[in-house]
């Protein structure tokens, strides 16, 4: 498989599909995913999000390599997961049924 | 023992007597009869907000707006001389919709230099007027110029673009939107370009969208959980008290404070997720700068220290949240029927000048889809339990409810106030 992150975060590949470019595809994979699977992910990405943020620091939305396009689409994706690790220890939020709420305008980054 | 003061009178209620403090009834939330004299009454005559000059970039820029709560379409766009104008989205042959790709029904947007019919291929530039008929010799004594595209009264405030939809409208925009939007004039709106937009088709009545945003009576109870436990328990015993109400004609405004400090005065009292990205409810923490010296004077009314948000309700459909950390939300509830409608909830920030900030705003995003989605739950709840007509038939509205109360009352109002004009217009013959 190609390397899609930059090279210092090498140890977070495993967890490579989650570099998803859209809020609405995010949070689909959040929903169909398992809490051992999400929990997974936060357990590796969280404990590297300082790194993270300090890497995405150097770059201006202008200028971000693919390598840190996929960085930040992977901790865009950490934004989203970490809900249901943190509060619901679910996938859904409680008791939200048939309501959705979807994205039809983001940034293009 | 209130946390905040309240007006002399004792409660924000009562110091607009008009509103009552007894209970009320959700009739007007759950009668297809109340919906459609309200589609005649408010939606086909106040004006609207259709979205922001940044979707009009440039001359021959468009866009369409579905309003079936007043059974209508019309076209938004920059004219050729870069003006913003509206029009019904209706050719003046046979009546075929205009701008539409795809499906009838959906939305669309896009720059072109004229409009052609997909029907008979009429044509009209961007001042509406009709340029071409196709077969024009066939037609008896047609002049083109009695065919332009009809109007929309158009105006923008600080960026946003509102239509009226009744051509007899004589009130500017301005002095329908009062006193709040004057207070408000000069914000940098136009600063806040970086967008994110949310859609929901909620089964409810549109009211009961905007009661739900309108009061924070509900947030240390159903939002508990999106809080650290100490925190939720800290809220939940506090209760919830606005730093202010204000009421000003139709429209109305709840001014609030952030509960943990915008950056958070104790860490321990946010996830670990907001302590990392900087970020969370109220937005990300280190707002940009965007020369703003001294709020207008629409915002923190209370002058209150711990003020973190004002949510100002531009009747009927339409709300502005201006946070702390210099970001703004806007709501909109378009009826669809009198039990569902479609809720857009839109994003503003300031562009974010590195991918750190991105991610930031991310966090403020998600974190609001996910309050969002817990209040657009109780919705469909709410409105199937007042359509039963149990016997259960009217509803105590507390203090911090004050303005679902004004918001149902002046629906109503402007029900009654045009059944009464119009049965006072003779019928024309």
């Amino acid at each position: 498989m190609p390397t899609t992150l930059p090279a210092e975060f090498a140890d977070l590949e495993l967890f490579a599909d989650w570099a998803i470019p859209t809020e609405r595809a995010r949070y689909a994979k959040r929903i169909s995913s398992t809490m051992d699977e999400l929990q997974a992910f936060y357990d590796a990405a969280f404990p590297r999000m300082d790194d993270a943020l300090a890497y995405l620091e150097q770059f201006s939305m202008d200028a971000v390599p693919e390598d840190a396009t996929h960085l930040l689409w992977l901790y865009c994706a950490l934004m989203t997961a970490s809900f249901p690790v943190e509060v619901w220890r679910q996938p859904r939020v409680p008791d939200s049924g048939a309501s959705s709420f979807d994205a039809v305008l983001e940034p293009a980054i | 023992m209130p946390l905040f003061p309240k007006p002399a009178e004792g409660s924000w209620t009562e110091h607009y007597p008009d509103l009552g403090t007894g209970p009320v009834s959700y009739e007007d939330s759950i009668s297809p009869d109340v919906y459609e004299r309200e589609r005649d009454a408010i939606f086909s005559r106040t004006w609207l907000n259709v979205g922001r000059v940044e979707q009009l970039p440039r001359v021959g820029s468009y866009f369409t707006k579905e309003i079936d709560a007043a059974r209508t379409s019309i076209v938004v766009l920059r004219s050729s001389a870069d003006e913003v104008r509206a029009f019904f989205n209706i050719c003046r042959h046979r009546g075929n919709k205009l701008v539409w790709s795809d499906y009838p029904g959906e939305e669309t947007s896009g720059v072109c230099r004229q409009f052609t019919c997909k029907y008979h291929g009429w044509r009209y530039n961007l001042e509406g007027q009709c340029t071409f008929v196709q077969q024009e010799e066939e037609f008896f004594d047609l002049d083109k110029q009695d065919y332009g595209l009809a109007p929309v009264q158009t105006e923008v405030w600080e960026g946003f673009v509102f239509v009226n939809l009744d051509p007899t409208n004589t009130t500017p925009l301005r002095e329908y939107l009062g006193t709040f939007a004057k207070g408000l004039e000069g914000y940098p709106f136009h600063e806040l370009t970086q967008v994110h937009r949310y859609r929901a088709d909620v089964g409810s009545n549109w009211k009961l969208f905007i009661d739900a945003f309108t009061e924070f009576y509900h947030a240390p109870v159903l939002h508990a959980k999106q809080s650290v436990a100490d925190q939720s328990q800290r809220l939940n015993t506090m209760g919830y008290e606005a730093l202010a109400y204000e009421l000003d004609g139709p429209h109305g405004m709840v001014s609030t404070w952030t509960g943990t400090g915008v950056p958070p005065k104790d860490m321990r009292h946010v996830k670990p997720i907001e302590q990392k990205a900087r970020s969370g409810l109220f937005g990300p923490w280190d707002a940009p700068d965007l020369g703003l010296d001294e709020l207008p004077p629409a915002l923190n009314p209370a002058g209150h220290k711990a003020w973190g948000l004002d949510s100002f309700l531009f009747f009927p459909n339409f709300m502005v949240l201006i946070w702390k950390p210099n970001w703004v939300i806007t709501y909109h509830y378009w009826p669809t029927s009198y039990n569902t409608h479609i809720f857009e909830g839109t994003c503003y920030f300031a562009p974010p000048k590195n991918a750190r900030e991105r991610l930031a705003q991310e966090l403020a995003v998600v974190t609001f889809k996910e309050y969002a989605l817990q209040d657009g739950n109780t919705l469909e709840a709410t409105q199937s339990m007042l359509e039963s007509r149990t016997p259960v038939k009217t509803f105590p509205l507390n203090d911090q409810e004050i303005l679902l109360r004004h918001l149902h009352k002046t629906a109503q109002r402007y029900v009654s106030e045009h059944e009464q004009q119009d049965s006072r217009t003779p019928a024309a013959v």
